[in-house]
């Protein structure tokens, strides 16, 4: 039966999460929330420069202070395992520091208060270096470079050695492709770092035996990573470290790798004690991975009737201190909703000092795609064309090549255009000072790495132990689809993450992938179960197990002596169980293949006050298509926070940087993401075009949210103020002086 | 670092702790008092993570010391529930999936119950304002307000 066709029983619904009551009750234990007997308290000295040389370290009168229990610095990490040389120097400085903020030195100590005093006794001594953390400096040839060395081969000449990658995509021939165009429009345009503003601050307690076993509980997106990396940094073997994944307050990508957590290890090493470190929020901006800064230079030509005939992309990411390839993930989907004959993009990593920057949902395409939508809708401006019909004429569609290079399978774009078309938001009028602003987005969607092991209960209630912490109610998703797979009700499934000691390895929480990978696993686990119990069955009936089959929840015989075998339900066959060969479990290992990619559409009205450059959102809807919802109510909440996180990259948030290469707004006062009253409700649609490499029919949803917004919004002040914004955020000062420029 | 003694109110029970000077209540709350439902995302007084009712004022507890607390009433998320019975809000929110990863939901609940008290019929921007200082990173609001708004209308019926 096909995903489309099929009946669910449970998938659909709007069920409630098995953490619901902890976390609206205060009995969710997140990274912070925990404690050991004896435990110290790690706090990171971090430098106060963005480059300079470490001369000198001075611990000395740190580690005479009542309570400290251990002072680190660099030379008391290992040699690291290779491929691990970036992330140990990120999590602390070797003879240089990179960006400030970046950690220099660690103490233990009895008490926070201890711990923090102890940090201002340790003496550094830095020979301040010249800096770089604007994009556009960062490539002059003259800049200052962060690092030497490091320019790979195929970088294009008269950059500085900040240049470090050079990616390309793309067929056709684009100077024909723009020959052809009635209107070609190019435009640079700027966008800021942002942070993903999770609320929960990174936080950790490790400990380790004299045997160097270490057990480690930490909020993270994906804590067998974390195991991987703390390994990898402290040169030990990853069976020997145990960590366990707290709830998490929110990651969008930014609690996928290690900061805090090798420095814990180090000090629960050197003290001999339990070690608890949390950050604070200072430090969660200054010295954790933001995203991308950029520049990005845009061409497209189109035709008359709408036609996009070329396109043309040259993105410079600045990617913080140390290579990334974050541009690749900017360069591949800028143009993907397009069906294009002629397109190229080329993407320049560059290195500053900037703290590394981290992955942030969709990491690289919300700005890739903010340069390439506001383009498409100048155009469409400056033909006189409606942007809507501009986007179902050369809307990408399954078997079209995509612009970065593979076909696609079937997915809902055009669904996703044709429901924002008929959706009320398009038509409704809009007042004096308002503009609308329409906006497509893509991302890849990702499976990856996936262990599930299910489990029968001796009462027939059901186990999942899956590795993937759950951010917004994935327990809950793949509770769902084994119940469905298995025919029992909701509540009789229980899904728990379990620690690294417990099951094979799992990717993080990233990539848009748990609710397809780890349900496709789980899915499959249901179904090694069901395979057991018919074969168990068919040995005690003395049957052929074709003729056992599991239909609503119960083993029946269908074969010719039917009748004569009552069915069995998975209750009555967990009684039985340990008579037919004992315990019952499926387990299911995979990389999992076919995500399925993913489209969405959003429209944004805003209104601009002529006065002062303000920018108020008044109306935002988002499709997008999910395949199938399995929780809807989940889905919703991935398209609303995506698209408000969106909306505030494109109109408050933003790094900045003062001439000393310091970071100036470390809170959230000044850092200022959306608050209640800067939005309107997020309306939604869901579309459900099947993901054929799911058999529910899934994509992930997490991430695709965010690549539109900034390009919606950008077109809506544009159209709403008159002029078009090419430079986010959209602050009021930069929008009042693009409106009183001729 | 000196110590005071302080005798306070917390739930409904009576309770005395010692704590250095400089101690904020989050601090007293969490570090000392084990009482980790009420969370600390920022400690300046910017996210409402932390949010407190004193002597049913809503409070940052980030920003009150815990010697502030003596002879007051502290009422925080652990005590919402009536012991086995969810608050109305409590229920709304998990009706309404109004978290995702639920870090900053203590705190908009004590702040929307505290909302609730001064005025049960809040309109949706009443709710958006009154919210304002308290930030929610995963859902947008959306599903907040709509929570806050549907639980304000259950508990005016229940009154009724
Ligand atoms: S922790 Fe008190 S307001 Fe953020
Ligand atoms: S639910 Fe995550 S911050 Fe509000």
């Amino acid at each position: 039966m096909s995903a489309q066709t099929k009946q669910f029983k449970v998938i659909g619904q709007r069920l409630q999460r098995p953490d619901g009551i902890d976390k609206v009750t205060g009995r969710a234990r997140y990274g912070a929330d925990i404690d050991a007997a004896g435990m110290l308290h790690g706090k990171i000295l971090r430098s106060p420069h963005a480059h300079a040389r470490i001369l000198s370290i001075d611990t000395s009168a740190a580690e005479q202070l009542n309570g400290v229990m251990a002072v680190i610095t660099r030379a008391d990490f290992p040699t690291p395992h290779k491929g691990f040389e970036d992330v140990q120097d990120n999590c602390m400085a070797g003879d240089r520091v990179l960006y400030d903020g970046h950690a220099v030195a660690a103490v233990a100590a009895t008490s926070k208060h201890i711990a923090k005093q102890a940090i201002k006794l340790i003496k550094v001594q830095y020979q301040v270096l010249p800096h770089v953390t604007d994009v556009e400096q960062a490539i002059q040839p003259d800049a200052p470079v962060v690092h030497s060395g490091l320019v790979s081969r195929r970088v294009p000449k008269g950059f500085s050695e900040n240049v470090v990658r050079y990616s390309s995509f793309g067929h056709g021939d684009i100077e024909t492709g723009f020959k052809a165009a009635d209107a070609v429009l190019e435009r640079t345009y700027k966008t800021e770092a942002t942070h993903q503003g999770y609320i929960e601050p990174h936080a950790c307690m490790a400990s380790m035996g004299l045997d160097n076993r270490a057990d480690m509980w930490v909020c993270t997106q994906g804590h067998f990573w974390i195991r991987n990396m703390c390994a990898g940094v402290m040169a030990m073997e990853s069976a020997s470290l145990r960590v366990t994944a707290s709830e998490i307050g929110g990651g969008f990508g930014g609690k996928t790798t290690v900061f805090i957590e090798p420095v814990v290890l180090a000090l629960a090493k050197k003290s001999g004690r339990a070690v608890k470190m949390v950050m604070t929020r200072e430090e969660v901006l200054r010295a954790t991975g933001p995203t991308v800064s950029t520049m990005m230079h845009v061409k497209v030509g189109m035709n008359k009737a709408g036609r996009i005939t070329a396109t043309y992309a040259k993105l410079f990411y600045q990617a913080g201190a140390y290579k990334q390839a974050t541009v690749d993930f900017g360069a591949m989907p800028a143009f993907a909703p397009y069906a294009l004959e002629n397109v190229k993009t080329e993407g320049l990593d560059v290195i500053t000092n900037r703290p590394r920057t981290a992955s942030y949902r969709a990491p690289g395409a919300p700005p890739a795609c903010f340069a390439a939508e506001s383009a498409i809708d100048e155009l469409c401006q400056e033909l006189g064309l409606d942007p809507m019909e501009v986007r179902l004429i050369n809307a990408a569609k399954g078997g079209t090549k995509s612009s970065y290079g593979p076909t696609f399978e079937d997915h809902g774009l055009i669904q996703c255009l044709e429901a924002a078309k008929a959706h009320p938001h398009w038509q409704a009028p809009l007042e004096i000072n308002q503009g609308r602003g329409l906006a497509a987005g893509f991302w890849f969607n990702f499976g990856g790495e996936t262990c599930v092991s299910v489990f029968l209960n001796n009462d027939g209630s059901v186990t999942v132990t899956e590795g993937n912490p759950d951010i917004g109610g994935s327990r809950a998703s793949i509770s769902m689809m084994v119940a469905e797979e298995l025919g029992i009700p909701y509540e009789q499934v229980r899904t728990t993450v379990t620690d690294t000691g417990s099951l094979g390895p799992n990717e993080p929480t990233h990539g848009s992938r748990v609710t397809f990978a780890v349900g496709l696993a789980a899915i499959k686990s249901a179904r090694a179960i069901i395979d057991e119990i018919r074969a168990r069955l068919a040995r005690m009936w003395e049957v052929d197990v074709t003729d056992v089959v599991w239909q609503d929840g119960a083993a029946h015989y269908t074969g010719n002596k039917a009748g004569t075998f009552e069915p069995l339900d998975l209750r009555q066959v967990a009684d039985i169980a340990n008579n037919l060969g004992g315990p019952i479990a499926g387990h299911h290992e995979a990389n999992a293949e076919g995500a399925g990619v993913s489209f969405g559409v959003h429209i944004a009205d805003t209104e601009v006050d002529p006065e002062t450059g303000f920018t108020s959102v008044k109306r935002y809807t988002v499709i997008q298509d999910a395949g199938k919802a399995i929780q809807p109510d989940y889905v919703e909440g991935q398209l609303q926070g995506g698209a408000v996180q969106g909306i505030g990259w494109a109109l408050n948030e933003e790094y900045v940087y003062g001439e000393d290469g310091c970071l100036q707004n470390t809170g959230f006062l000044d850092y200022r993401i959306p608050v209640a009253s800067d939005l309107p409700m997020i309306d939604t649609v869901i579309v459900e075009v099947p993901n054929p490499g799911h058999p529910f029919g899934v994509r992930g949803v997490g991430e695709t949210p965010i690549v539109p917004p900034l390009a919606a919004i950008a077109n809506a002040v544009s159209r709403a103020c008159g002029k078009r914004q090419v430079d986010l955020p959209m602050s009021p000062p930069k929008v009042l002086a693009s409106m009183q420029k001729a | 670092m000196s110590h005071s003694h302080v005798s306070t109110t917390i739930n409904g029970q009576a309770v005395q702790y010692a704590c250095p000077t400089d101690a904020s209540l989050l601090e007293v709350l969490r570090d000392q008092l084990g009482m980790t439902g009420t969370k600390e995302g920022c400690g300046s007084g910017d996210c409402g993570a932390c949010s407190v009712s004193l002597d049913g004022r809503l409070v940052c507890s980030c920003l009150v010391l815990g010697v502030e607390a003596q002879g007051r009433t502290v009422d925080t998320i652990e005590g919402m529930a009536d012991k086995n019975k969810l608050h109305t809000l409590q229920t709304k929110f998990l009706e309404h999936a109004a978290l995702q990863c639920g870090i900053c939901t203590p705190g908009v609940l004590v702040a929307a119950r505290s909302l609730l008290e001064k005025n049960p019929d809040p309109t949706e921007q009443e709710v958006r304002y009154w919210l304002a200082g308290n930030l929610c990173r995963c859902t947008g609001y959306d599903k907040i307000i709509r929570a806050v708004l549907e639980a304000a209308k259950a508990m005016r019926e229940e009154q009724a």
